[in-house]
Formats: C-alpha cells, structure tokens, sequence
C-alpha cells in the first residue's frame, strides 16, 4: 500500500474506532451482573465488507490493550492484527468488563475473548463447510476468506458468509488453537495506535469539538476538608458569554473557550467552611501510625515469632515509609457530557466505563440504561482513573443545560489537588536470621496506611506475623490504587529489611534470597537476572552501588538489579542501569510486555527518587511539575528486560507487576554505594544527605 | 480586545480574530481545530503544547498568538508532507516511541527543531534537548532512540 493512501486510511479509521457505530453492533449485556456473556456476538462482528470489528469494555491507556486483544482474534481467525478494528470502552456497544485496572486484561479478559474467537472461527468454519459444500476438515482460512483446500477456487470470504448479520450458530467452549500452531502470539506487530498519535489525529475526551461546547471550569475549595457557602458571582458573570451553573455545593463557570471560562472562574469570590485535617508531610506517618495503633490487627500469622526471635543470631529492626505520591497522568481528568433526550452521553478519560456509568447514573438518579460512558484515548490511567468524580460533576452541569455539551478539564493544579493519592505509609518490621544464615526464624511486621497485599513473598519464613489496621478514614487526604497498590510499598520494606539482614550477616543479597526462596521459578529467575547483569556476589557494602529486589503480584515474579552512583556531597542518586527479569507466563505480545516493563521502572525512578505530595493542613502545596517532579530523561538510565521462559500457557498482566521491586533495587543499590540506608521513599537528595550523616556518625 | 492576526500555519495562511495575548495553543486547538497539540501544565513546565514557531520549539502555552504574527507555525498535523510521514514521526512509530500518545506531539515537534540544528547530535546532547517535555508513561528511553535514528536516517529531517 502506498504510504499516502495508508495514512487517510488509517486517520479515518481512528474516527471509525470511537465515533461511528459498526454495522450490526447492539449492547449485549451479561446474563448475571458481573460476569461476561457467553455469546460470542458480543466481542466479534463481522461487517458486510468482512471487516471483523472487536468490542471490549476495557480502555487503551497507552498500556497497549487495544493491540494485544486484536492479536487474540488475529490469531484465531487467521488475521493480521491489522484487520482487526477495535473499538473500546464503550457501555453501550462494547460487553460489560471490569475496570482496566490491576493487570487485568490478560488475566481475565484474554481468555473470554480468545474463546469467543475460537467459537466464531468453529463457526464461520461451519457456515462455509456448508456454503462450499466441502468438509470443515478439507477447509483453509486466512485473511477473511474461507476456501476448499484442494481447489481453492471454491472460496467464500467472512463478509459473504454472514452479509454482516449476527452469528445465530453456536457451539458453545471451542478450545483455542493450541501454542504449536500459533502464528501471532509471540510476535511483533505495529501498535494499532501508532499512527494516530503520530499525527495528531488521536482524540482524547479534551479534542471533542461538538458542535455548541461549553467548557466549565469548576470552583474549588481552597484546601481539602472545606465546602463551598456562599459566591460572588457578579464580576465573573460580566464577562461576555459567561454562563453560571450551580447545583449544591458545585458552582462552574461556562464559556464557549476554554481559556476564558477559566480566567472568568478567577473573578468568582467564594467562601468556604469546613475543617482541615490538623497534619502536613512531615507529622504525617506518626499521625498515622497513632490513629492506627488502637485498630491494629493480625492479619497473617504462622508459627510463634517470639519463640523465633530466640532462635536468631542477627536481627535488625527498621521503619520504611512512603509518601504520598500523585498519578499525575499527563493528560489531566477530563470529560465531555451531553444530556439529551432523556439520555446522558459521558466521553471520559477513564479506565472504568461500567463503573463511570454506574456512578453518573447514581449521582443524577437515572436508570444505567440511561447513562453511556464512551471512551476516546486515554492519556494515561495507573489507578488514577479507575474513580470518575470529573465524569460526575461535567453530567451534573450538563443536566442543567440540556442539549449543550459541556467539557470539564482539570487543569495540573486541579489533578494534583483531587487526584486519590498512592496511600503514605509505615511498615515496621523485625525480624531474625539462624546462625546458619540460611533461614528467616521469624518476621514481624506491622503495616500501617496500606494493607498487607503482597507483604508476603516466595521466601520461606520459619515464624512471621503482619499486623495492619481496619481504621476506615484513615488518611487525611483521599488515597486512591496507584499502579501494584499495597504491593510496591510492602515489597519496598520487605526487599530493603532482607537486605539489611544480609549486610548484618556478611551474606551476599542474592545468596540470601535463593537460600529463602521456596517457589522454583523464583530460583530460575534469579538466575536469569545473575547473568545478564552480571552480579558478582559478595556482602554490601561493597561501594559498587549495586541492588538487588524481588517482587510479586499475583502469580508475576520479578527481580529487579540496579546500579546507581550517588553524590555524597549534593546526596544525588544517579540510576546508571537498571535490569528486570521478569516471569508473567506466556507473553503475547513481547514489544507491549518489554514496553510495560520498560514504563514501570523509567515511572518508579521518580517514585523512588523524586516524586512527593506536599501539603500543610488540607492546602495541597504543588500546583505543578515545578515542585511536583516526575523523571526527566536525563534520569533515565540503560533499561534490560528480560523474560523468563516459563512454559505455560495462561499469561499475566503486566502493568503492575514490574513496578514493585523498583524503589527497594534503587534504596538496596544505594546502600551498596554509600552504607546508608534511605528507609523513606522518595530518598530525594535532603534524605540522602541524612541517611549518610548516620553512616558518618558510625 | 480582539485584533487580526495573520500567521502561516502548516504551509497556509490564516487569519483569525483574536486578543493578541491568547495563548497560541487555545486558538490552535479551539478556534483552528487543531487538537494534535496537548495541553498538560499550562505553565512551559512539560512540553505537550510545543510547536514550530519559524523552526524554533515554541511552547504555545506561553506564546501570545500576537507574537507569531507574520511567522510560520509548524504543528503536529502539519508534519506529515502529502501524506509522506516526516522522518521523526516515522521513527517514533517504528521505535513505539509512546504509549499513551498525550507528549507524543509536543515530543516529536521538540525532535524535529532540535535534528534540524544538529541530526547527528551525541546521546547527551539528546537527552538535553529533550528534557523540557515530560512523559509519564516511561517511553523514555524508546523517544531517545527514536529521535537518534531520525537524525541518522538518510536525508534526515526535512
């Protein structure tokens, strides 16, 4: 194809992709709520033309699900990934799915949608066994056509056969085809996007231009904890084109420009009451830790860790801490709705379309057949947009202007005041290595602003016990799931504690781990990871800066090595390389895996490193990246990945699982340079100088 | 007050009326219909908004539309030439040098000025010249090897 005609096409087909309804497409709801349904005409259509267009209540964040789900269909019907249009994240077209979150795409969605295509292509077999009038088995099938084998002029394509009706046939579990025969899983494809965000012609919700927009900026309280009294609109509402909607406590400001509505907002004169949580960044772990203490709770026990402590001959007590971190997607919470005939359209950024339209439909009390959540490309997700407050309060002012679509975007100082922080937090852990420096006699963890979720690993542990507390409300400011949720801050005290016990004991880190590891693969993965970084063993400190960390989520193991060079004067950590290998079963696709893997650890070197939360009462203090500061490039080291060979067949999620060793590799590293231990993440330079004036006092 | 300002935008010229102090990235994406171009900070901070302003990386969130009067403005949608993709887009596809795609324009507009001075920069030099735009989703080291194989591609940038 020429490169000109590919381009209008494809620019076309992103318009095709969110805007335009595929022939035959209907909504299909599950049997039972919450589940997926069964008839495979809910993921697959074929239009007249025989294109084959594939509807998934997932979203592309950029995490690439829009091509790893088109190659599950290529590969049952004999497509390239190419022929397969996508369209997701769309309530009324697409089958119902759980939030695209907690890497669960290729855990749960994966297979449902690969059976649906190896029951269309039994199917699609079947009609054209008949319209041939040929035996299935004496059939061949490649890039929507059907033909006799032996005389391949006797051919039927997709479009032919099911003259863009829905499939009534139905046969029920079809076994995909198995591994051996596979041509697409495993293999590099173009991404389905790549084009459109090359050129520009990619819509996110803000690049909706709908005829009529307004665009509302919403009045907010100065600090969390404070509502909305009373407002002076007057200076704002002389401004030519302004128009004001309140409902309750929401007041926004409309304007056909963007700009303009926010420069109006500026003249709205609000008072606020309220209480502001009495905390700020630095008295927030005890804050936390006294609120805590009182609802406190086992949650995981084995053995008695008193009678382990006598048994061990090194023990080392720490405290690890977090703070709270921003998703600070680069495209800010944004949302367009239209109410319209009874209807309320919602295009949002977001990773949960079932859940924004439940929610919409809850807070304007309508029926959810009334709500349709319709999503464009998302400028990035991690969490952050798994909750839909934009997507709530742009319907809320919409039904107030009916007919007129209104658009909400948060600017970065409105994101980073609402976004539902990654939790801060305090693990405390003791615990104990035998003389023989082969087993752990006891671990005794408690675990406080998170939840014990991944606390525990493949590592034997003679006696252990994780305390964490059922406090509701615990944080003063709202918390939200930030990419491998409870997993990254527990693996960062658990990988950091161990390797403290290894330096105590004259052990090499990696030779601690492999004494502990209790799941075979973790051993295999380990070595992977040995040779391609090369880890000579030896007990830290050994000045080399290098670290070591292990992580998990769900049945996804990954080890982490890293090298840094740390700056004793300014307590500048420079990342000079970084490995992962990484077990997530099979992968299928290896460029989107390495890509998620790649992301993870560039995005957890500024969680390690720089990324904070400032506040002072309920005044959140960074209104932009000027304070609040994500990884540029030149904090970009050389990046390995690596994928264990695992031989089995069921795939795991990615986007979460390479995120969880990264700060405790980083914090390990770093002692291995200096003797000190940066306990509090991020260890930016003031907590690195701090952590070295302890080495130098010793 | 609204004044006329006429500028060259992707090769054409247009005209539009305008208070000379709006910010060039609002009139592009609300009174011109051009989207490519991001909004992420509205402060210079990250570099989603970056255009071509006569070749220079210009940051259309800090621009006033007065201020390209009788100037070329080069933006995302103006890259590709008859449907020929520039060598920098070309190379950010093939490396999959993105993964969200919301810096993806303000990125490549920022490669494109920089290989136009210096194609056959050193990584460093790279790394410098790219650190005003932020990515979130950790492309980061995909959009390094990108723009180094756009400036070594043959005939470079255009």
């Amino acid at each position: 194809m020429r490169r000109r005609t590919f381009l209008q096409g494809a620019a076309a087909g992103a318009l095709t992709f969110f805007f335009t309804t595929p022939a035959g497409a209907a909504p299909v709801e599950p049997t039972r709520p919450g589940t997926y349904p069964e008839d495979f005409n809910a993921y697959l259509k074929i239009s007249a033309d025989g294109r084959v267009g594939c509807f998934v209540g997932k979203t592309e964040l950029g995490q690439g699900a829009m091509t790893v789900l088109a190659m599950l269909v290529a590969e049952e019907l004999e497509l390239d990934p190419a022929q397969v249009d996508m369209l997701l994240g769309d309530t009324d077209l697409c089958p119902w799915d759980m939030p695209t979150g907690g890497s669960l795409t290729m855990w749960h969605t994966a297979p449902v949608l690969r059976g649906a295509a190896a029951e269309a292509r039994a199917v699609l077999l079947g009609m054209a066994a008949k319209a041939l009038g040929a035996a299935t088995a004496d059939l061949a099938l490649k890039d929507g056509a059907i033909w006799v084998k032996a005389t391949p002029k006797r051919r039927i394509t997709f479009g032919e056969l099911v003259k863009g009706r829905k499939m009534e046939r139905h046969l029920g579990k079809v076994k995909p085809k198995p591994l051996s025969e596979c041509t697409v899983i495993g293999r590099h494809f173009p991404r389905k996007d790549a084009l459109a965000k090359t050129t520009g012609a990619a819509k996110y919700a803000g690049d909706l231009r709908l005829p009529g927009t307004l665009h509302a900026c919403i009045l907010r309280p100065p600090a969390h904890g404070l509502k909305l009294v009373t407002a002076d609109t007057a200076a704002a509402e002389r401004v030519p084109g302004v128009r004001i909607v309140r409902d309750g406590t929401l007041l926004a400001v409309l304007h056909p420009q963007p700009d303009t509505a926010r420069k109006a907002l500026a003249l709205v004169k609000g008072t606020f009451e309220g209480t502001e949580p009495d905390v700020d960044d630095g008295r927030i772990y005890q804050y936390l830790v006294d609120k805590a203490a009182p609802g406190q709770r086992v949650m995981i026990s084995r053995g008695d860790v008193v009678a382990g402590e006598k048994r061990a001959a090194t023990v080392v007590e720490g405290e690890y801490r977090n703070a709270y971190e921003s998703h600070a997607t680069l495209e800010p919470h944004t949302a367009v709705a239209k109410w319209e005939e009874g209807r309320m359209t919602v295009w949002a950024s977001n990773q949960s379309p079932f859940v924004f339209r439940d929610a919409v439909a809850e807070a304007l009390k309508l029926d959810k057949d009334k709500v349709r959540i319709v999503t464009p490309f998302v400028g990035g997700g991690f969490g952050g947009k798994l909750v839909a407050p934009v997507a709530v309060e742009t319907a809320r002012i919409a039904r107030q202007v009916p007919g007129v679509p209104i658009q909400v975007a948060w600017n970065r100082e409105e994101d980073l005041f609402l976004d539902g922080y990654r939790p801060a937090a305090v693990v405390k852990i003791r615990s104990g290595l035998d003389a023989g420096r082969g087993a752990i006699t006891f671990w005794d963890s408690v675990v406080t602003g998170v939840s014990q979720g991944e606390a525990e690993f493949a590592y034997e542990m003679q006696t252990n016990r994780y305390q964490a507390p059922a406090v509701p409300d615990l944080h003063p400011l709202k918390i939200g799931a930030w990419r491998a949720p409870n997993a990254h801050t527990n693996a960062f005290a658990r990988e950091s504690q161990l390797d403290a016990l290894a330096a105590k004991a004259g052990l090499d880190p990696v030779t601690l781990r492999r004494r502990l590891a209790n799941d075979p693969r973790l051993l295999r993965l380990l070595d992977l990871a040995v040779e391609t970084f090369g880890w000579e063993p030896a007990p830290g400190p050994t000045g080399r800066g290098i670290g070591l960390a292990c992580g998990a989520w769900r049945q996804a193991l990954v080890v982490a090595m890293a090298q840094v060079a740390v700056d004793k004067a300014t307590g500048k950590v420079r990342v000079e390389r970084f490995l992962e290998a990484v077990d997530v079963g099979l992968v299928v696709n290896p460029d989107g895996a390495r890509q998620q893997v790649e992301g993870a650890i560039t995005m957890c070197i500024g969680q390690a490193l720089s990324e904070e939360i400032h506040f002072k009462g309920g005044h959140i203090l960074d209104k932009n990246f000027d304070t609040y500061l994500l990884p540029r490039f030149s904090a970009i080291p050389r990046i390995q990945v690596v994928f264990a060979d695992s031989g089995t067949t069921t795939t795991q999620g990615i986007g979460e699982p390479p995120v969880v060793p990264v700060a405790a590799a980083l914090a390990n590293a770093v002692f291995d340079a200096t003797g000190a231990r940066v306990t509090h993440v991020p260890f930016n330079p003031e907590r690195v100088l701090e952590a070295l004036k302890h080495v130098a006092a010793r | 007050m609204d004044a006329t300002v006429s500028f060259v935008l992707n090769g054409k010229p247009v005209t539009v009326s305008s208070p000379r102090d709006r910010m060039l990235v609002w009139v592009l994406r609300d009174e011109l219909g051009l989207t490519g171009t991001k909004v992420g900070c509205e402060a210079g901070l990250c570099g989603a908004c970056t255009v071509l302003v006569d070749s220079e990386a210009t940051l259309s969130c800090s621009t006033a539309v007065g201020d390209v009067a009788g100037k070329s403005v080069l933006t995302i949608e103006g890259l590709a030439l008859d449907g020929k993709l520039d060598p920098v887009q070309k190379a950010f596809q093939d490396h999959h040098a993105f993964q969200c795609g919301f810096c993806t324009s303000g990125m490549i507009m920022a490669a494109w000025a920089f290989l136009k001075k210096k194609p056959r920069a050193t990584r460093t030099e790279i790394v410098e010249a790219m650190e005003g735009n932020i990515c979130r989703c950790g492309a980061h080291v995909r959009i390094l090897d990108a723009v180094e194989s756009a400036g070594k591609a043959k005939g470079g940038v255009r």
